[in-house]
């Protein structure tokens, strides 16, 4: 018999499957479980309640990157002002090493964002199911893994098991073609993609990009794309493995070497959608059509071209989308009609777990690079490993010089779990992912965008492209 | 986990959309545990602590509410369990609207919280209804899988067979996998004899 086609997610879903119920649930084995230290204390609090330990300790990584200081760092865990924060560091660093988890803790060479560490140490590989106590864990999907967030209660339930319930999966295909115009980027991309098919366009499914233009796309641009999928709604964002994947993961100290290399490399080939594979929707757009986007609201489908107008709620059609924007423009401050390229900025930050990488560091420099910053601002390197390439190319030297501070790695102003956030009322040009009210401190007004258009802000003291920037 | 079966309960017609984990639960209050006054913390509450009185939820008429109703997207963003569970610390066991993140309705199902999804029209007769009878019951009956007030409904809603099953038993996932573990040893004894390097 014929064995029908399959597409990328079903053929990962299988190989992990340890038994399926009826009506939709199935036991799904776990490859990796990444983890944190702002839910490591929920998770082993309620692992012990119940008396269970953990099965395959090796199996979970934990990164200190929540709530880590970006600045002082030479002055080690005595230099972290706020004792909880300090005291929930050093818990995931002393209890995570004595139960035999992978611990990469605040003063370690390779510490960083987990969604950067876990690909560029090779922890990441195609074919994995890896699952993750933060909504960003879509990241790893770039390297043809099915990876997706969950809560802390599962978490525990992935530690105690190696196994999690999940119902199976619907799928969309979002077929890219042809090229990205020039200073558009990955993220650029993603947020068209947010824009046009909504917060809830991917609303239980499991996503994957395709098409020549994801293709043409490095493993760092992948990542960004599929780190914003949760943004999309989707449950997981994935792209089939490549030859571009394989050379990444070469070499890389968690990837697989020798003999296994081969036999690794051999399983991820097969590893892409077959010919005639259906998916529950299908979605394909140009790249050509693509432009500079950023946030102008307080959800992620309020996103506009830099040389678009913001919205008027009078000319929506929905009526819940109406309110929506009618509630975000209050709390922007902004007009309908106002253009992004006349709204001043207070603050820059580039970083995170979407721009942190070594690709966006340089995007960014690239247009900094001569010129000087009219607002304040600082980039906080996706991880330390990231930091030691830039700084080798003298990265650092051009953001400094042009009036940015140069910080340490941690999730820092994305989400201002550690205490890097901004004033009530100021307004924040991020390469991060989130412009939810109060997400970067109380009463914060963030816009979201590229690297590219952060660093172009940053010089222009307003929101900018780019192309924008004066020679 | 406690089961839950029938619901009877002032309901909150808040009636937002995109209403996200970052509001439900503020990421400067992740490290410490779950209080009371977390749930919506800077809607409800001004900077010096003070309640902001035109706010739905400081509402005197729906004291003791232990439904919210909401529009498209309620807790979306982070996988912040914080997020459900700042809900029954508030009070609530229940939240309907017309959609929801989908790590906060896994989250919902592992803290007894029932997440119920309706149509848009629904949502918005229920919501009109609330809003012109403020403190009125809604009767959420799950066995029936039923939402009904004294003046609208009952609506049916959909809802998982396994999600079910553990909600009315108070049951969560541990319990139910402890019945399987044979069969993880089994797979992975096949599963790491095939790809080794994943070991």
């Amino acid at each position: 018999m014929r064995v029908p086609p399959q597409t990328l997610v079903d053929k990962i879903w299988k190989r992990h499957a340890v038994v399926a119920l009826d009506g939709s649930e199935t036991l799904l084995y776990v490859d990796r479980c990444l983890l944190h230290e702002g839910f490591w204390w929920n998770i082993i609090d309620a692992l012990k309640s119940r008396n269970l330990t953990i099965h395959r300790p090796s199996n979970a990584i934990a990164c200190s990157d929540h709530f880590v200081p970006t600045t002082d760092r030479s002055g080690g865990f005595a230099a972290i002002p706020d004792e909880r924060r300090r005291d929930l560091i050093l818990r995931l660093e002393t209890e995570g090493t004595e139960l035999g988890v992978n611990v990469i803790g605040m003063q370690d060479e390779r510490q960083g964002i987990l969604h950067v560490v876990a690909p560029e140490t090779g922890i990441t590989q195609p074919g994995m199911v890896i699952v993750g106590s933060d909504s960003h864990t879509s990241t790893h999907g770039a390297l043809g893994a099915l990876a997706f967030g969950i809560g802390t209660t599962e978490a525990m339930h992935v530690l105690a098991t190696q196994t999690l319930w999940q119902s199976r999966p619907k799928t969309m295909r979002i077929t890219v073609d042809g090229r990205l115009p020039k200073h558009t980027t990955a993220k650029d991309l993603i947020l068209s993609l947010i824009a046009r098919l909504g917060i809830d366009g991917g609303a239980g499914l499991f996503v994957e990009y395709a098409g020549s233009a994801i293709e043409a796309l490095t493993i760092e641009e992948r990542l960004t794309v599929c780190n914003m999928s949760i943004e999309l709604g989707a449950r997981a964002g994935t792209i089939a493995p490549d030859e571009a994947t394989f050379a990444y993961l070469a070499g890389r100290p968690h990837a697989p070497s020798g003999a296994h290399w081969d036999a690794a490399v051999a399983a991820w080939k097969s590893l892409r959608s077959d010919d005639g594979a259906t998916f529950d929707r299908e979605v394909r757009i140009d790249g050509a059509n693509v432009t500079p986007m950023a946030t102008w609201g307080t959800s992620l489908d309020q996103t506009i071209p830099l040389d678009a107008p913001v919205p008027d709620p009078a000319a929506e059609p929905d009526a819940v989308k109406r309110e929506a924007q009618t509630r975000s423009l209050a709390y922007m401050g902004l007009r309908p009609g106002q253009y992004l390229g006349d709204v001043p900025i207070d603050y820059v930050f580039i970083g995170s777990c979407t721009n942190g990488r070594l690709d966006d560091l340089r995007e960014a420099a690239a247009v900094v690079r001569g010129r000087r910053a009219t607002v304040p601002g600082f980039v906080s390197p996706g991880s330390r490993a990231v930091k030691r390439a830039a700084e080798a190319e003298g990265l650092d030297r051009i953001f400094i010089d042009a009036g940015f501070e140069w910080r340490d790695s941690g999730c820092s102003m994305c989400a201002g779990a550690n205490g890097d956030t901004l004033q009530p009322g100021q307004r924040c040009a991020a390469t991060s992912n989130r412009n939810f009210p109060g997400r970067q401190g109380p009463g914060s007004r963030t816009h979201i965008m590229s690297p590219a258009s952060a660093a172009a802000s940053a010089i222009a003291g307003r929101i900018a492209g780019a192309a924008q920037v004066p020679a | 986990m406690t089961p839950f079966r029938v619901l009877d309960a002032v309901a909150v017609p808040l009636g937002e959309s995109n209403v996200d984990t970052d509001q439900l639960a503020p990421s400067r209050f992740l490290m410490r545990p779950v209080f009371d006054e977390l749930l919506l913390h800077d809607r409800r509450y001004e900077r010096d602590g003070t309640p902001r009185a035109e706010f739905i939820l400081n509402d005197p008429a729906y004291a003791g509410a232990q439904i919210i109703v909401a529009g498209r997207n309620f807790g979306v963003g982070s996988s912040r369990e914080f997020a459900v569970l700042a809900l029954p610390a508030a009070g609530f066991r229940c939240a309907i609207a017309t959609s929801f993140g989908d790590i906060f309705t896994s989250n919902c199902y592992q803290n007894g919280v029932l997440p119920i999804v309706l149509p848009e029209a629904t949502v918005e007769e229920l919501l009109a209804v609330l809003r012109a009878w403020p403190g009125l019951h809604v009767t959420v009956d799950l066995p029936a899988q039923t939402v009904q007030t004294p003046a609208c409904g009952p609506y049916t809603f959909a809802i998982n067979s396994a999600r079910k099953a553990c909600l009315l038993e108070g049951f969560d996932d541990v319990a139910l996998t402890g019945r399987y573990r044979k069969a993880i040893a089994r797979f992975e004894d096949t599963y790491y004899r095939d790809f080794p390097w994943l070991a």
